[in-house]
């Protein structure tokens, strides 16, 4: 017979005021197990949680209700007090007389009996309850973080000086990501390479920080605490460790006239290269499509030059193993493509903005290169074609975002702050050229934002039109850029020797595979899914794993970096013990009745559920079954509802135990 | 082959040189045109800009004719026309208005035949037949592909080609042995209907059009539109009058070089009947 014991709470006036608390108590007390029952104003001050502890000890108490609130608000407090008294924490429940009763009635004869079926309920969970203890999971104290742009160094970063290991993975030749290579930043107009480089040097020489830069995530095994990461570390075709980065290589390689991958094709390279002078290794790499050696064992003068004999013609692609406690994904953003080609069936291109066909037609990135001083013309705003500097330039925004036509129908967040660096970057290299930007909405919220934009606009006198373009043509070496005034009501036609297109941010090439190999979520455009917009704004609903930066939504620099922070302190909350606890409230297999059919393996959203197989202590086989692994189970019971031998069960919410709360209504 | 052949106003009137090109080409070809019986106008601009249910009702008759004479493949050579029937087929979509229009014109709608516009049918012969046929390849001819705004338009009513840089006429003309210039104006209006209400604008349009294909090196300009030829031939005079510059453009319907590859002459396809021709220029 159990021992259990009702505390019943006014919660001031917000329960007592329309159910009688008192009566509640007296009803109760009789049910059947019940030792004692009470009330008290404010059960969870310290005076009522002491009341819950008292009678614990003094009564000898197996099990407890507290008739309150929701379990969200309260649970924990009285679990802990139950502990303190010596009672399994789990076997407390919560009856949620408030938000499930006084809240939302006013008749207070009925509410009243109302609260007495709630707690009825919640006494036969509980004396269906069995203790259970927190399942402890051995944690490796070291984080993986994937991509090494501004987000994944300020992850890193963070983690290792906070005394973690980390493990980066780039998939570049160099860390720094897209910001390396822009030319200054928004709202302030500082050098992106500036405040961008010193960093890299700290990712790179950090005694804590584990560089594979070329190199790809290409499994994950594991779970949290837990992970084993294999990593492909592509060819490189040079050894790292013996070259020292002299440059004699790329100096000699007669094959020069490679577009840049660094400078979106606005510049060249050669076939053995480094993506740019303050790379992170600052190694080179060879590009196997193009270099004579690899494609026909011609030509080598690199190799003749390496006073450091590190070049391997013959270097293969390595995989490598690491084994890391969490993971921070940080894999950036790639440029909606405006040509006709595309990746997606649902996505058209812009055919009438000419891009692709007319030279001197580009997208932003193509012209931060143009105007950094680290690009291809050393800053000189030069056009593509001719290399002319262009009088007229035409700056048009939303190209793909908010364009359901075209397949995208959010907003690219940024190009409304960097078509307005764009245009004042321009005025101030091109004294008395026009600049003009094509706008729907100007959107700059965010500190200095809408001073920034109304400064391109008033000071440096950017010529903004609210409207869309139609069409882009060329003739006679102008492009003709017809569009809309809309705030004006006439059509606009703009010779321009420059047309710059502020293309939609889209995640990173490969994010749906990235997702899958780690089983985190991803929206219908490839962005990775937080676990919650507002509360959990960097988590995953995979334990460990964490996202930062523009793979979850675009956005600037500033954002990026909050949030890599963010992720990185949530990483070092899970790597400050060697243990990490967990919730026992999972499900559990009963191996005797599995059937093996495996649907639970197939459903669980988690792959919390592995097909194993039962064997004797001398491991002679007896049969099949499933086994869930407690340290991936997130306890969400889509295994209980399918198993069709019913061996699957949550603990802490047993079919029993449901099944006696509803006969208890009977 | 056999197709059903929905010629429409223009073809049977202002354009019906037009007619006498794609009849004799597309009889070269071997291809049967099967009339459909009873036609009416499709409403073209006049219908929409009054009534919504008219203007789709109008075509929808043709297109239950056209079903009951058995075509299930339908070609309307004006783009106008074949486009009013491609949207009577995708309001009737998923039974939306198939109901209301079957109600209205008496008939029963089933909206499963294809609608080929003229560029369509040569893609139906196949291009490859279509080059097995050339016996003088167009050599010395460089045009200027011009779609007008109704062959890739509406797109997600026409569903046919790149609606902003098609290259579908490029591929046939290529098939021909002639060569073809990228050019702006390929998509662009020039001005339709408004030749009666607005003949200025007409003008201006065409000049565009005309001096642009020119300026990038074509030599003839090729349409598959009763239209767009109308006010580039037609009216090709008074543009040259209006805007002081000779022209010279020659105009051709896509049938007309189809036609002259095969060795049909330009009195049997009717190209002689043009308001400018090769003596002109």
């Amino acid at each position: 017979m159990s021992r259990i014991g009702i505390f019943t709470c006014g919660c001031g006036e917000n329960i007592a005021r329309t159910v009688d608390v008192d009566e509640v108590t007296k009803q109760v007390s009789s049910l059947p197990g019940v030792r004692c029952s009470a009330n008290y104003k404010y059960m969870c001050s310290d005076p009522g949680q002491a009341m819950v502890r008292e009678k614990i000890a003094s009564e000898k108490l197996d099990g407890v209700v507290v008739a309150s609130c929701s379990p969200h608000m309260h649970l924990k407090t009285f679990r802990k007090a139950a502990q303190a008294a010596g009672l399994n924490p789990y076997l407390v429940e919560m009856a949620n007389i408030r938000e499930h009763c006084s809240w939302v009635h006013h008749e207070r004869r009925q509410a009243t009996a109302k609260a007495v079926d709630i707690i009825r309920l919640s006494v036969e969970k509980v004396r269906n309850d069995t203790a259970l203890d927190p399942i402890r999971v051995p944690v490796t104290r070291r984080a993986l973080v994937i991509g090494g742009g501004v987000a994944g160094i300020q992850a890193a970063v963070d983690i290792a000086d906070a005394g973690y290991e980390v493990v980066m993975v780039e998939r570049e030749p160099s860390i720094g990501g897209k910001m390396a290579g822009l030319s200054e930043t928004f709202p302030t107009l500082d050098c992106s390479q500036c405040i961008l480089t010193p960093r890299m040097v700290e990712v790179g020489q950090h005694p804590r920080i584990k560089l594979y830069s070329y190199s790809e995530v290409e499994a994950v095994d594991g779970f949290v605490g837990n992970f084993k990461i294999t990593i492909r570390q592509k060819a490189r075709y040079i050894d790292i460790a013996k070259c020292t980065g002299c440059g004699e290589c790329w100096n000699v390689c007669p094959l020069k006239k490679n577009p840049s991958e660094f400078d979106f094709g606005m510049g060249m390279r050669t076939a053995i290269y480094i993506p740019f002078p303050q790379a992170v290794p600052a190694r080179p790499v060879i590009d196997k499509k193009v270099c004579a050696a690899i494609i026909r064992n011609g030509c080598k003068l690199c190799e003749k030059k390496c006073k450091a004999e590190a070049i391997n013609f013959k270097d293969q692609d390595k995989l490598v193993e690491e084994k890391v406690g969490t993971i921070v994904v940080a894999t950036g953003y790639k440029l909606y493509n405006i040509k006709k080609e595309q990746d997606k069936a649902w996505l058209t291109g812009y055919g009438e903005y000419g891009y692709g066909r007319y030279k001197n037609v580009i997208d932003s990135l193509q012209f931060e290169r143009l105007v950094s001083a680290s690009g291809p013309t050393s800053g000189v705003l030069k056009r593509p074609s001719d290399g002319a500097i262009p009088k007229n330039v035409v700056f048009i925004s939303c190209v793909g975002s908010r364009d359901n036509a075209k397949g995208l129908p959010y907003c690219s967040k940024i190009c409304c702050m960097y078509t307005a660096k764009h245009a004042m970057l321009y005025k101030h290299k091109v004294h008395g050229g026009e600049a003009h930007v094509f706008y729907m909405d100007i959107r700059a919220g965010g500190k200095g934002y809408d001073e920034f934009v109304r400064r391109a606009i008033e000071q440096d006198g950017a010529k903004y039109y609210r409207g869309r373009v139609s069409k882009i043509t060329e003739e006679d070496g102008k492009l003709v850029v017809r569009g809309a005034d809309t705030l004006a009501g006439v059509p606009v036609t703009i010779e321009a020797d420059l047309v710059v297109l502020a293309s939609a941010m889209r995640p990173a090439d490969g994010i749906e595979e990235l997702a899958q190999k780690l089983n985190i979520g991803y929206d219908e455009f490839g962005f990775l899914l937080e676990s919650h917009p507002k509360l959990r704004p960097v988590e995953t609903n995979t334990a460990g794993i964490f996202i930062a930066g523009a793979c979850h939504a675009p956005k600037d620099i500033p954002e990026s970096v909050a949030q890599a922070s963010a992720a990185a302190s949530k990483v070092q909350v899970m790597l400050a013990s060697d243990e990490l606890t967990r919730e026992p409230e999972i499900a559990a297999i009963n191996e005797q009745t599995c059937a093996a059919c495996f649907t639970c393996v197939q459903t669980c959203p988690y792959h919390a559920v592995e097909r194993t197989e039962l064997r004797t202590p001398r491991g002679s086989f007896i049969k099949r079954t499933a086994r869930v692994n407690p340290g991936l189970c997130m306890g969400c019971g889509t295994c209980v509802s399918v198993c069709p031998s019913k061996s699957a069960d949550l603990q802490g919410f047993t079919e029993q135990q449901i099944y006696a709360e509803v006969e208890s209504l009977a | 082959m056999n197709i059903g052949y929905y010629p429409g106003c223009a073809l049977h009137g202002s354009s019906n040189d037009y007619e006498q090109s794609l009849r004799a080409c597309l009889r070269a070809l071997d291809v049967q045109l099967r009339e459909v019986k009873d036609w009416i106008c499709c409403g073209a601009t006049a219908a929409h800009a009054l009534n919504h249910k008219l203007s789709l009702a109008l075509p929808a008759r043709n297109l239950a004719l056209a079903e009951r004479d058995g075509h299930k493949q339908l070609f309307a050579p004006c783009p106008l026309c074949s486009m009013q029937l491609l949207k009577v087929q995708k309001a009737i979509a998923g039974n939306g208005l198939r109901a209301e229009l079957s109600q209205i014109i008496e008939a029963d709608l089933r909206g499963d035949g294809q609608i080929l516009n003229l560029i369509q049918v040569f893609q139906t012969i196949g291009l490859d037949k279509l080059k097995a046929a050339v016996k003088e390849p167009l050599k010395s001819v460089t045009a200027a592909c011009y779609y007008g705004c109704l062959l890739t338009r509406p797109p997600d009513v026409v569903h046919f080609d790149d609606f902003e840089q098609p290259q579908s006429m490029e591929a046939v003309l290529t098939v021909l042995g002639a060569k073809t210039v990228e050019w702006n104006y390929k998509t662009e209006c020039c001005g339709a209907g408004m030749t009666m209400s607005s003949e200025e604008t007409v003008l201006d349009l065409a000049y565009k059009i005309l001096s642009n294909a020119a300026a990038h090196g074509a030599n003839c300009v090729v349409v598959a539109c009763p239209m767009c030829h109308v006010n580039l031939d037609l009216k090709q005079a008074a543009v040259e009058e209006r805007h002081n510059k000779k022209l010279g453009m020659v105009i051709y319907y896509l049938t007309d070089l189809v036609g002259l590859a095969m060795g049909l002459s330009a009195e049997q396809l009717g190209i002689d009947r043009h308001f400018v021709t090769k003596a002109q220029s």
